[in-house]
């Protein structure tokens, strides 16, 4: 039981680590802040959600698991919002897209008013 | 009554998460979720009119499937020697007219595969989608509007 215990807590820490380290390097190799909220709102979301639930299981304690599960709702109810409100801000300062963008239709649309 | 039945239920939730399962920290639990519900007593009452338990768990397995997907292909994409991004923002029309639906799909895009939501057009009738791969933003708007969209819509609607 121990064993398997600390596999899956080994496993989530691994995975959790990783994710948040192709975050870290997403943040680096995107060319734009737009699509480096993709990395960071993200893998950034699913790593420090895995992290948080490896605390949990190892703790073997059902209010710590209940408080990780908690963390990373939480996690999951705000990593969008900063996401979306650091695109809004960057949008009204007149941050441009990278020069490999397709489409703007929220440009046209703005224009279109 | 309802609203009662709401607090018990948050503070017993309290205690769990609080971990010290003691007269004192229930009571606390209820007035401190008492006050919560206090604040929120306006949107309680329009966004409970009718939910489905049934939808609502069908939306949070989608949405737990489509977040690990998501992360996944990020991964894939940033870890690839030469990055290969054609990044775009579309204009998603939207269906859901309620601001808490209008919130709920926004975040749930923003989680799940190559969409990031922006912003909402002034009349609600868009929603702003920033996506990295934009070589077919038809394809991915009917994604959105077949998968999200219509759980949300089956869910609270």
């Amino acid at each position: 039981m121990d064993l398997v215990v600390a596999l899956v807590v080994s496993v989530l820490v691994l995975a959790g680590a990783c994710f948040s380290l192709i975050a870290a390097i997403g943040i680096n190799r995107l060319p734009d802040l737009y699509t480096r909220m993709h990395a960071a709102s993200k893998a950034g979301t699913v790593g420090s959600g895995l992290l948080l639930l490896a605390v949990g299981v190892y703790a073997g304690d059902l209010p710590v698991l209940a408080r990780a599960i908690a963390g990373f709702l939480f996690f999951v109810l705000t990593a969008p919002v900063s996401a979306h409100l650091l695109a809004v801000a960057a949008r009204r300062a007149g941050y441009p897209m990278s020069e490999h963008s397709l489409h703007d239709e929220m440009k046209a649309h703005e224009e279109s008013i | 009554m309802t609203s009662f039945i709401r607090a018990c239920v948050f503070a017993v939730i309290w205690v769990a998460i609080t971990g010290s399962a003691t007269i004192l920290n229930l009571v606390f639990g209820f007035a401190v979720a008492a006050l919560a519900l206090w604040v929120v007593r306006g949107e309680i009452d329009r966004a409970s009119r009718k939910m489905r338990i049934g939808r609502m768990l069908s939306l949070l397995v989608l949405f737990i499937r489509e977040l690990a997907m998501s992360a996944w292909k990020v991964a894939v994409l940033v870890t690839r020697p030469r990055l290969d991004v054609k990044p775009g923002i579309f204009a998603f029309p939207l269906t859901v007219s309620r601001d808490f639906e209008i919130t709920l799909l926004a975040n749930l895009i923003t989680l799940t595969p190559g969409t990031l939501s922006v912003d909402v057009s002034a009349d609600r009738k868009f929603l702003f989608v920033h996506a990295l791969d934009a070589s077919d933003i038809d394809a991915t708007k009917r994604e959105i509007a077949d998968g999200f969209e219509r759980k949300i819509l089956e869910a609270f609607e």
